[in-house]
């Protein structure tokens, strides 16, 4: 009697912790759930540094005994930011050039991928893999040549000069949008398309009307993506449209910017970490907000659009 | 009142009739003409599923001939974008890297060819070859490092957990935030390290006991530990949705088979995604490379091209920079190439 009830037990903390085939126990859930959180850690630590140092006061960054919460909230430091970064004036200036090209990059980036994945012509494996090898240039190898080029056309220094090559195909990363929207326009039926056909729809009617409305969620993602990565592109567009038009590139020169505002001698001349972390805060928050609030896209539909180019 | 109004609509009539007549005698012979000219042109002729080019050139329209032109107009955008922003640019810059190339606003680019000179200047550099130098061991370490962590990232999400979306969200937040400045900031002030690593003792062990060549690659990663994971957020999306694709029938006859998740892991999971390891390393590898760092490669190069000058002992002008950009491209593509050989050599072993 005694035995059998051990072996019960056994069994059942056996169950209890490994589960049928280990992967239902709770040893196995521990050990993911500490993963996971033990990671995540990582990822949020900048982001959760930032918004706790940009409150603080030179006291509390100076004091080693307060490292997570600040004696009290300094409001003061975003103020400065919001003057120096000359928001919210610069906010509306960095979005409307941001959406300029992203959206023409989106919608070049879909005919081109719709052109790569619905017809065949001659040579055209050759032109797909110098598409997709174009991802691998990096753009300081074409820069010299192509300031050249904006400066005779009088390009240089105007938003043009980043919207002309996203109109042609040619923006950053634009090979991966191609690409996504490639993988996509894979993925319908031909017949749907041979159909309309016979019906005796033209072809830029069946792009129109067929194979825009399908691919919505694509254009969702290609946006997001675009979106986020002119927004973070400093080197090129400080090179080709000019020195301090979008917020990243403004918080470059934040140091800079700041000494003119706040001239050595006055009130708040000194600059500390908290008022360049609370800068750091303003660029990014308008992508944050982005991001929160089409994370679903962001993420959900990634696996359904193809990003991984098989 | 009756009279002015008479003379108005008598003004009117005048005008509109001066339009219609110089509509029908003008314009409207204009539109036969031009349409005269489109159908009987030496240039282009359609009859019927025929098209005639220079009046000798017959093309029967096929289907398959009307498929590959609207292809080709499909993706004409692309071609002419290719021709002018890529194709020629590049050639140009392979051409300026020959030559020492000045920029004055009179005369345009002023060139003479030196030859080589400027790529052995890069190899003599005092300051760019120590960079060069330390991009090396930094893929070399890195890449690996970023596969494995974010195969086993991609793999616990995939788990049954609670809280997907939530976990999702945080793993894909560098690709947000990761914009030049910020990141700059956020190293400047030691917030890209994780506290307890950089003073570990691991870190002083290894910069006493090993070479610099070796110990200074290890040390920026280890202090930067966190900027390199960041790198993880699309290769994670990438390995995600391969493990999605992954048939989970073929986990349970595994399972029933009496495989761990350990064996699984190994038998199933790795080798179903490891296509896609080699997709994961063209991108680590070009998004590290063309981050720029304050006083990089890439940042010397701009500097070069930005204040050269011909009476210069410092900036070398256009030449210059172009070479440094492309001795940086083909190290690049070196070390994609090397780590996709690897992959496939250990593929075929495995066959």
């Amino acid at each position: 009697m005694k035995k059998l009830d051990y072996r019960r037990l056994k069994s059942r903390s056996r169950h209890f912790l490994f589960g049928m085939n280990f992967t239902d126990g709770i040893v196995y859930k521990f050990v993911i759930y500490t993963l996971l959180i033990s990671f995540s850690y990582i990822y949020l630590y900048p982001v959760l540094f930032m918004t706790v140092n940009s409150f603080m006061s030179v006291d509390d960054l100076i004091n080693p005994g307060v490292k997570w919460i600040p004696s009290s909230l300094q409001f003061v430091n975003y103020g400065r930011a919001l003057q120096v970064l000359e928001l919210p004036g610069s906010i509306v200036g960095t979005t409307s050039y941001v959406l300029k090209v992203s959206i023409s990059v989106t919608i070049s980036s879909a005919i081109i991928g719709y052109g790569f994945a619905k017809f065949r012509f001659p040579l055209k494996n050759l032109l797909f893999v110098l598409m997709l090898a174009t991802f691998i240039l990096p753009s300081q190898v074409t820069m010299v040549a192509n300031m050249l080029i904006f400066r005779n056309l009088g390009l240089m220094s105007t938003q043009k000069s980043m919207i002309y090559p996203a109109i042609f195909g040619q923006g950053v990363n634009a090979a991966i949008y191609i690409l996504i929207f490639y993988q996509f326009f894979k993925t319908i039926p031909g017949v749907l398309m041979e159909s309309a056909e016979v019906d005796g729809a033209s072809q830029i009617k069946i792009f129109t009307r067929i194979a825009i409305p399908l691919a919505i969620p694509s254009f969702l993602i290609v946006f997001l993506f675009s979106f986020v990565w002119y927004w973070n592109e400093t080197f090129i567009t400080s090179l080709y449209v000019g020195g301090r038009i979008t917020l990243p590139l403004k918080l470059q020169a934040f140091r800079a910017s700041y000494e003119t505002l706040f001239p050595p001698g006055t009130a708040g001349a000194e600059l500390n970490e908290a008022i360049m972390l609370a800068g750091n805060m303003l660029t990014i928050l308008p992508l944050l907000v982005l991001y929160f609030i089409a994370q679903r896209f962001f993420v959900e539909s990634i696996d359904r659009t193809g990003i991984t180019g098989e | 009142m009756k009279n002015i109004l008479k003379s108005i609509a008598q003004f009117l009539n005048k005008f509109f009739e001066k339009i219609g007549n110089f509509y029908t005698h003008k314009v409207s012979k204009g539109i036969d003409k031009a349409k005269f000219i489109l159908e009987h042109n030496f240039l282009i002729r359609r009859e019927g599923l025929t098209l005639t080019l220079f009046s000798f050139l017959k093309i029967n329209v096929t289907r398959k001939r009307r498929e590959a032109f609207y292809g080709i107009m499909f993706i004409m955008l692309w071609i002419i974008g290719f021709l002018i922003f890529t194709l020629y640019p590049m050639f140009y810059s392979l051409y300026l890297s020959f030559n020492e190339a000045y920029y004055s606003l009179e005369t345009g680019v002023e060139t003479t060819f030196i030859g080589f000179t400027n790529y052995l200047n890069v190899f003599r550099s005092q300051s760019l070859l120590p960079l060069f130098g330390t991009y090396i061991g930094k893929m070399i370490i890195a890449v690996p490092l970023i596969v494995v962590f974010s195969i086993l990232i991609a793999v616990l999400i995939n788990n049954p957990i609670k809280l997907k979306g939530i976990w999702r969200t945080i793993f894909f937040l560098p690709v947000i935030i990761s914009t030049g400045p910020v990141i700059n900031e956020l190293n400047n002030q030691n917030a890209t390290s994780i506290p307890a690593l950089e003073d570990s003792s691991v870190i002083v062990y290894i910069s006493e006991n090993l070479g610099p060549w070796l110990a200074n690659p290890i040390e920026a990663i280890l202090t930067s530990m966190l900027l390199i994971l960041w790198y993880a957020g699309i290769p994670i999306l990438i390995f995600l949705a391969g493990l999605q694709k992954i048939d989970g029938s073929i986990y349970e006859a595994a399972s029933i088979d009496g495989a761990s998740p350990w064996d699984r892991f190994w038998k199933i999971t790795l080798p179903s995604i490891k296509p896609l390891i080699s997709v994961s390393v063209i991108y680590i590898v070009v998004s590290m490379s063309l981050f720029v760092e304050p006083e990089g490669i890439l940042d010397l190069a701009r500097l070069h091209m930005l204040i050269g000058a011909p009476d210069s002992n410092f900036w070398f002008g256009y030449g210059y920079a172009a070479a440094i950009a492309w001795v940086y491209f083909l190290l690049m593509v070196i070390i994609m190439g090397v780590f996709i050989l690897i992959l496939s050599a250990r593929r075929k072993e495995n066959r």
